[in-house]
């Protein structure tokens, strides 16, 4: 062994060591070991994303003889959390690619079709290529669908040409989106930031952006000439009302202009107009770059499937689960897992994380005959991007409680070096433990 | 947070490193330590010369190994935002240190052969 190799040993091994058990503590738990539960039942999950892939790494350990069965038609498995870090022009698109059948573990069937059709009542799941799926189970982890049609004007074949960007679409889309505004960073104009009024997946994602949008264009010295706004569905920045608060501190000391209750709601790509719903009446705002961040709602497929919550979220069809357990209010051999799920929050990687062992549990009980005991508490975490360098680890719950893994050492509303190595360095392997089960 | 266990550990650093790096990874480590206990034996004892030629590099390790760990993640020092932040600065400054320490000591003994008394 040559000297280099074990001096960059011994550092990679400490990075490893340091990042990896910060972010594992901030996002982890462990499968619990139990003895396999020996069962026949007919496991259906739908979607064979983060959610669907990790709880059948966990279902395989823990059940003997089950038959589980993932519907995806996706063939890449998609590392979302790394879009951002894409679009900062941090990271190539292949960073966030791989492959869908290579998370899943042996003795699973993968049908790489979408579902076509859920009839709980009849307790089956036909796929698009026709096939009939009998289930004694099934879980909902179908992911949510980003509603571009909803904005009028905007197109995803434009992304990445005259400042149009959409970080969300995917990582050539984040790429894409990362050269308009680095064109943008360069030569100045005024930048559009915003979000939807659904509700969405990753609500520091579009803060994120608008963050590390402005730290380029400090860093390249061409801050005077350009104007970054920040355009709020609602009168908050966050829903947590203490980030909230943090947050418009910090759009403060950047100069970051703000406005609350715009919402949205058409595009002209050409003339570079963003048209906003706001209480006064719709309002045109002139572009030079944007992020466009479409609404978001349950999959068609779920939204006719008559899973969804009847008085709630009416135009966006998030699945009738109970929040603390997850298991549907009114078919109670249905979960519900992720994104999909009707809960005030979690659409993010970090709640996947916290709801599958929860799942796990009562789905296991369940066969077994008893009552699960895990609850989900709402626990969501987002590495908020402050600028290239810096993050806050924002950890909270449904009762907007912050949640901090390490009370005392990384404060959550602190911009630090350490949460900012936390996402760039030990989130990816972190979710990809996840993903095996194993973490 | 929940329960954290080695195994999970050893899953996390498998994904970050890959499973072939890491595990070579720590063969090397674990290498180095078993040489580095080898020379101590057979020394009977630290040899003072040696011990301080390789701490000469310690700032060297330590600076190298600050600025491969920014390098790695597109920061620097004016990221520094906490007391953590500085605590992980010297972590890894300290790591870098003792690593080429022991690595340059090992190497010497090596090269050098047994102790003369």
């Amino acid at each position: 062994m040559s000297g280099l190799d074990a001096m960059v040993s011994s550092r990679r091994g400490f990075l490893g060591l340091a990042g990896g058990s910060a972010a594992l503590l901030a996002l982890g738990s462990a499968p619990a070991q139990a003895a396999r539960v020996k069962t026949g039942a007919k496991i259906v999950i739908l979607g064979a994303g983060a959610a669907g892939t990790a709880l059948a790494n966990r279902l395989v350990d823990r059940l003997e003889g089950a038959k589980i069965t993932l519907l995806d038609a996706r063939k890449q498995h998609l590392y979302q959390p790394g879009f951002t870090l894409i679009a900062a022009g941090l990271k190539p698109v292949g960073y966030s690619i791989s492959a869908t059948k290579d998370w899943l573990p042996q003795g699973v069937t993968l049908i790489e079709e979408a579902a076509a059709e859920i009839d709980p009542v009849a307790r089956t799941v036909t796929s698009a290529g026709g096939t009939v799926l009998a289930y004694d189970f099934l879980v909902v982890a179908t992911g949510l669908k980003l509603d571009y049609d909803a904005i009028p004007g905007m197109s995803l074949d434009l992304v990445g040409s005259n400042g149009l960007g959409s970080v969300y679409a995917g990582p050539e889309h984040a790429a894409k989106t990362w050269a308009a505004m680095d064109k943008f960073t360069s030569e100045g104009g005024v930048g559009v930031f915003s979000r939807p009024a659904t509700e969405m997946k990753c609500a520091g994602a579009p803060l994120k952006y608008t963050f590390i949008t402005d730290d380029y264009a400090v860093r390249k010295g061409t801050k005077g000439k350009v104007e970054i706004k920040y355009f709020a569905h609602n009168k908050a920045f966050f829903s947590v009302p203490i980030v909230s608060e943090k947050l418009r501190m910090l759009f403060g000391e950047r100069d970051i202009q703000t406005a609350f209750d715009h919402v949205l709601i058409a595009l002209d790509p050409g003339k570079r107009i963003a048209t906003f719903q706001t209480p006064e009446g719709t309002k045109e705002e002139g572009y030079d770059f944007i992020n466009v961040i479409p609404p978001m709602r349950a999959p068609d497929v779920v939204r006719a499937s008559g899973l969804s919550w009847a008085d709630k979220w009416t135009d966006q069809g998030w699945i009738e689960v109970d929040k603390g357990t997850l298991r549907h209010a009114r078919f109670p051999e249905i979960f519900g897992l992720g994104d999909i799920c009707g809960v005030p929050k979690g659409k993010t990687a970090a709640s996947v994380k916290w709801m599958v062992p929860v799942v796990e549990d009562h789905l296991v009980a369940q066969i077994e005959g008893r009552e699960g005991t895990q609850i989900y508490n709402g626990y969501t975490s987002c590495p908020l991007i402050t600028r290239i360098g810096k993050a806050m680890l924002v950890e909270f719950d449904y009762n907007d409680n912050l949640t901090p893994s390490f009370p005392g050492v990384i404060a959550p509303l602190e911009e630090l070096w350490i949460s900012w190595l936390m996402k760039e360095i030990a989130l990816k392997p972190t979710y990809n433990a996840m993903l095996r089960g194993k973490a | 947070m929940k329960d954290l266990t080695f195994e999970t550990l050893l899953a996390v650093f498998e994904e970050i490193f890959g499973f072939g790096l890491f595990w070579a990874m720590v063969a090397a480590a674990a290498m180095v330590t078993v040489a580095f206990l080898y020379v101590l034996i057979r020394d009977r004892n630290l040899e003072s010369r040696r011990l301080v030629r390789a701490e000469l590099l310690a700032p060297i390790g330590a600076f190298a190994a600050i600025l491969f760990v920014q390098a790695m993640t597109s920061s620097g020092f004016r990221d520094i935002g906490g007391p953590i932040d500085v605590i992980v600065l010297i972590l890894i400054g300290a790591a870098g240190a003792v690593g080429v320490t022991i690595l340059a000591y090992v190497a010497q003994a090596l090269i050098g052969g047994p102790q003369r008394r």
